[in-house]
C-alpha cells in the first residue's frame, strides 16, 4: 500500500482523516495524484484531480487516477453544483490567483471543503520578517522572486476571509514537525488544514 | 524502443447478413478489410480497436513484403513497446464501410448490376461504422475490447461505441475529436465536397463508367482540408512567405511554397482517393451527434456510456479545438464517468494528433500500461 505519501505529507494524513469510506473527492492542484491514489486504495473513494502542469498529469494517468487537465484560476466551470462531497485544495491555494472566487467555486462543487496551507503567522515567519527578509523555510521554500506563491495568509486572515464569504468553518487542524498544534495556533502552526462548508 | 510490428499483411472478411444503415438503406453483403497486430490473449481481453480518420484506413502500422516504404500512418505510435504495445495488445484496424482501401465502397461493384455502386452507395454514418466494427470484433471472437481509440473522425467512432455498445468496450480514448461539428466544420466539408461536387468529371458519382475521375474537385478539396488541419503558426513556421524562385513572377503559377505544398498534397491525394469515399466520410462527420434526438443534451447521450475515457486535445487544434473535447469529459463528469483529459501544448494544429509529441506519447503510453495492468500485461 502506497503509505510513503502520507509520512511525506503530514497534511494528507490530515486531510484523509476527514474523509469517510465511499466518498466522492475532487482534489484541486492535485498534483501525481498521490492523494487520490492513497484516498481510492485506502478508502474506496471515487475522485477526479485538476491539474494544469504537463507531467503531472501524465503521472496521474500513470497512477490511474482521473484527471482533467485545466487552470484552477479559470474557475470549476466543468463541475456542477454539490457534485462532490469534499473538494480538497492541498498546498495550493496560496499560489492561486482567484483565490476569493476560488474559494467560492470549492464551496459550491463540494458539499464541504478540505484546504491545508502553509501559515505565514508561524513564528519562524514573523521572526525572518522581523529580521528584514522575507521568509525562506520548508513550508515557503522560495526566495521572494522565484516564488509562486502570491496569496499568502495567516491561519487569521484565513478564518477572516471564511466570514466574509459566509463559509462556515467544522474542523481545523494545526501542526509544525508533524505535530498536533493546540496553544496559540497562528504562531506556532507552520501548517494549517481546514474543513468548511457554506453557510446555508 | 522504437521498433515496428515488421512485415504485415491485409485481411478480407466478407459479411452475408444484411446491414441496415441508419437511413434505412440495405447492404446486403459486404466486405470489411483489416489488419491485426500482436496476439490475442487467451480470454480475449487485450483487443484493441483504432477508428481511422477521413483519409486513413487498415494499414495502421508495419509495412508490407516488398514494400517496405508503405508505414502504416500511425506507426510512430503503433508497434512493439510503442504507446499502442503491440507486446501487450492485440491492435486491429480496419477500413470504414464505403471506405477505398479495400472494404465495400462506392468504388466496388455491386453484385447487383455488375457496376460500381457509384451514387448509389448508402450514405454511412458513425453508428453504421460501429455496427460494422461489431460484426468484425464478432468475426475475430472478441467479445470486450479493452479499448477503442481514434483520431478526429476515428474519436467519434470510438465515443459512439461506449454509447451502442457500452459492454463491449472497457476504455475510450477520444484524440482530438467533437460531440459534433461545429457549423464552420460543417461549412468547411459543405465547400470540399462542393468542388467534387461541381467538378465536370463527378459525374453525379457515377464517374467509374466514364472512366474519368473528379481529380480537380477532389485537389481543391484536399487543399482546403490542409488548411484547417494545420495551425497559422506551423505554416509560417514551415512555409513563411519563401518564393520557390525567390523573386515575384507577376503571373499566376505556383510562387509561396504553402502553394507548392498545397498542390502537391492536393495531386497525390487526387491520385489515390475516391471523391465519393471523400463525400461519404464528410457526411459521416457532418451528421455525428449523439445528442441530437435528446434535444442537444449530451449528458443524456452519454448515460449510456460505460467505458473509462481518456479525452486528448491539442492547444492549437482549431478545427476540433480544445474547448470541444472539453464538452465531452463535461458531460462525461455529469454521469460521473471515469474520464482523465490531457490538453496537450503542440504547435501543429489538428494533424497534432499524428505526430510525435513526448507529452501526447507520455499520456498515451500511461493510460494504456494501466489498462494493460488490468489483464495483467
Amino acid at each position: 500500500m502506497n503509505t510513503s505519501i502520507i509520512e511525506s505529507r503530514p497534511d494528507f494524513a490530515a486531510i484523509a482523516a476527514w474523509i469517510p469510506q465511499g466518498s466522492s473527492v475532487l482534489d484541486l492542484g492535485c498534483g501525481d495524484g498521490s492523494l487520490l491514489r492513497y484516498l481510492r486504495e485506502t478508502r474506496e473513494v471515487r475522485g477526479y484531480g485538476v491539474e494544469i502542469n504537463d507531467q503531472n498529469i501524465a503521472a496521474c494517468i500513470a497512477n490511474n487516477v482521473n484527471v482533467i487537465q485545466n487552470d484552477l484560476d479559470s474557475g470549476l466551470a466543468d463541475f456542477e453544483n454539490a457534485s462532490f462531497d469534499y473538494v480538497i485544495l492541498s498546498q495550493t491555494l496560496q499560489a492561486t490567483r482567484h483565490t476569493e472566487a476560488l474559494m467560492k467555486e470549492i464551496v459550491r462543487v463540494g458539499r464541504e471543503g478540505i484546504i491545508s496551507f502553509p501559515n505565514f503567522g508561524h513564528w519562524k515567519n514573523r521572526l525572518q520578517v522581523m529580521l528584514g527578509n522575507m521568509p525562506v523555510s520548508k513550508e515557503l521554500p522560495y526566495q521572494w522572486y522565484d516564488t509562486p506563491n502570491v496569496h499568502l495568509c495567516t491561519l487569521d486572515d484565513f478564518e477572516i476571509l471564511c466570514a466574509h464569504l459566509g463559509i462556515r468553518i467544522l474542523g481545523r487542524h494545526v501542526m509544525s514537525e508533524g505535530h498536533n498544534i493546540q496553544m496559540m495556533p497562528n504562531l506556532r502552526g507552520s501548517t494549517a488544514v481546514y474543513r468548511f462548508r457554506r453557510n446555508t | 524502443m522504437n521498433q515496428s510490428v515488421g512485415i504485415v499483411s491485409a485481411q478480407h472478411a466478407t459479411f452475408d447478413q444484411p446491414l441496415v444503415f441508419k437511413s434505412g438503406a440495405v447492404l446486403p453483403r459486404y466486405d470489411l478489410v483489416y489488419e491485426t497486430y500482436g496476439t490475442l490473449n487467451a480470454d480475449k481481453s487485450n483487443a484493441i480497436l483504432i477508428c481511422h480518420a477521413l483519409s486513413g484506413h487498415h494499414h495502421v502500422a508495419g509495412y508490407y513484403a516488398g514494400d517496405e516504404s508503405n508505414v502504416g500512418w500511425w506507426d510512430n505510435m503503433v508497434g512493439p513497446g510503442k504507446p499502442i504495445d503491440t507486446d501487450k495488445f492485440f491492435v486491429v484496424g480496419l477500413n470504414n464501410l464505403g471506405g477505398c482501401h479495400g472494404s465495400t465502397g462506392p468504388s466496388s461493384l455491386d453484385p447487383l448490376t455488375g457496376k460500381p455502386y457509384g451514387a448509389s452507395f448508402p450514405v454511412v454514418t458513425v453508428e453504421d461504422w460501429v455496427a460494422s466494427q461489431a460484426r468484425l470484433a464478432d468475426l475475430l471472437g472478441i467479445v470486450q475490447f479493452a479499448a477503442v481509440l481514434g483520431g478526429s473522425l476515428g474519436g467519434m467512432q470510438a465515443m459512439q461505441w461506449a454509447l451502442s455498445y457500452p459492454e463491449r468496450v472497457r476504455h475510450v480514448l477520444a484524440i482530438a475529436s467533437a460531440p459534433h461539428l461545429t457549423a464552420q466544420n460543417i461549412a468547411f466539408n459543405d465547400v470540399a465536397r462542393s468542388a467534387i461536387l461541381t467538378d465536370p468529371d463527378f459525374h453525379n458519382g457515377d464517374f467509374y463508367l466514364h472512366g474519368v475521375v473528379p481529380t480537380r474537385g477532389l485537389r481543391l478539396a484536399r487543399m482546403l482540408g490542409h488548411i484547417t488541419y494545420l495551425s497559422d503558426d506551423a505554416m509560417a513556421d514551415k512555409f513563411g512567405r519563401e518564393l520557390r524562385t525567390g523573386k515575384l513572377n507577376f503571373n499566376y503559377d505556383i510562387e509561396f511554397q504553402i502553394e507548392s505544398y498545397l498542390r502537391y498534397q492536393g495531386d497525390k491525394f487526387a491520385a489515390y482517393f475516391d471523391a465519393n469515399t471523400y463525400l461519404l466520410m464528410t457526411k459521416a462527420l457532418d451528421y455525428f451527434d449523439p445528442a441530437r434526438d435528446l434535444d442537444g443534451n449530451l449528458n443524456r447521450a452519454f448515460a449510456a456510456a460505460r467505458a473509462k475515457f481518456l479525452v486528448v486535445s491539442f492547444t492549437t487544434d482549431w478545427r476540433f479545438s480544445p474547448q470541444r473535447s472539453r464538452e465531452i469529459v463535461h458531460a462525461l463528469l455529469h454521469n460521473k464517468r471515469d474520464v482523465s483529459y490531457a490538453e496537450i501544448t503542440s504547435a501543429h494544429g489538428h494533424d497534432s494528433f499524428l505526430m510525435d509529441d513526448e507529452q501526447y506519447f507520455a499520456v498515451m503510453r500511461n493510460y494504456l500500461d494501466s489498462v494493460a495492468r488490468e489483464f495483467g500485461a
